[in-house]
């Protein structure tokens, strides 16, 4: 293992991380309801049709709208995106189907569901960091410098 | 009230993501990447975030209704099931394919980006697919 010091951002990752710990206790204290986008937007488009649907909106509203809050300020960072469109389709329908059989993503079960001690999160969250860094090391290792 | 602060949150929430560079998906990949040049930062990502939620939970716990007076859903704690462990490894296959999880995926999409759209459009066709398999209640 060796560690990539030129892309390492130690303080704007934890005060990025101090922010979105913020966000999801005021959802949890103020409107009692867990910060997870995937249960936030499955719960959108679930046929039910008894679930409250606009703080699902304007939760997600405010998710769209922050890169031009951030416009206003400053300059948004790059975002490199290496997947081309065919493995970005497969990429989320995976994402989709996955996140909502496992009831929750990164902020779900990795944010929200480890601040609360959860054990089902716990493995939730090994699951998907192991498989995550599998498809990583295909990707990284084993495709592109096959040069398939 | 309440519309009010989901809102607020989502747009804390967005901020937060695009400073902690979960935006990037090359640095969510660099972060998994631990065979090759390993990008710890978002290791700090979730650290930062759960120290404060942590803080948060604890308090929730205690709690009967939120602080307006809301019910509180939290989950009960329940077993663990096939359907937890095989819809995680999914997700993660997708996310380290893709270097894009949900919220991310969303934020950027309000750049315009045109691969975060497909992204987003094809993680909502999974998540109807999701629906369409779920037995129906009557």
């Amino acid at each position: 293992m060796t560690i990539d010091w030129q892309h390492f951002t130690p303080w704007a990752s934890l005060a990025g991380g101090l922010l979105i710990g913020i966000a999801a206790s005021m959802l949890l204290l103020l409107n009692g309801r867990i910060a997870g986008i995937s249960g936030v937007l499955g719960g959108l488009i679930a046929f039910r049709q008894d679930q409250p649907r606009l703080w699902r909106v304007l939760f997600l509203a405010g998710l769209l709208i922050a890169p031009l809050a951030w416009a206003m300020t400053g300059t948004l960072p790059e975002a490199t995106i290496s997947a081309d469109y065919i493995e970005l389709i497969v990429a989320g329908l995976l994402v989709g189907v996955g996140t909502r059989y496992g009831t929750g993503c990164t902020s779900g079960h990795g944010v929200c569901g480890l601040s609360a001690l959860s054990l089902r999160s716990l493995v939730a969250t090994l699951c998907f960091m192991s498989s995550g860094i599998v498809a990583v090391y295909v990707v990284r290792h084993v495709v592109q410098a096959s040069g398939v | 009230m309440q519309l009010l602060t989901a809102f607020a949150s989502g747009l804390v929430f967005g901020v937060g993501l695009i400073l902690a560079g979960m935006t990037n998906p090359a640095k969510v990949q660099g972060f998994l990447d631990i065979f090759g040049a390993w990008d710890p930062s978002l290791g700090l990502v979730m650290g930062g975030a759960i120290v404060v939620g942590a803080f948060a939970f604890s308090r929730a716990k205690r709690l009967r209704r939120s602080l307006l007076d809301a019910p509180l859903y939290i989950p009960e704690p329940r077993r663990l099931d096939k359907r937890l462990l095989f819809g995680s490894l999914a997700f993660g296959v997708g996310w380290g394919l893709g270097g894009f999880c949900p919220g991310p995926a969303l934020v950027w999409l309000g750049t315009g980006d045109a691969k975060a759209a497909v992204f987003v459009l094809a993680m909502i066709g999974g998540m109807a697919i999701f629906e369409l398999l779920q037995p129906r209640a009557k």
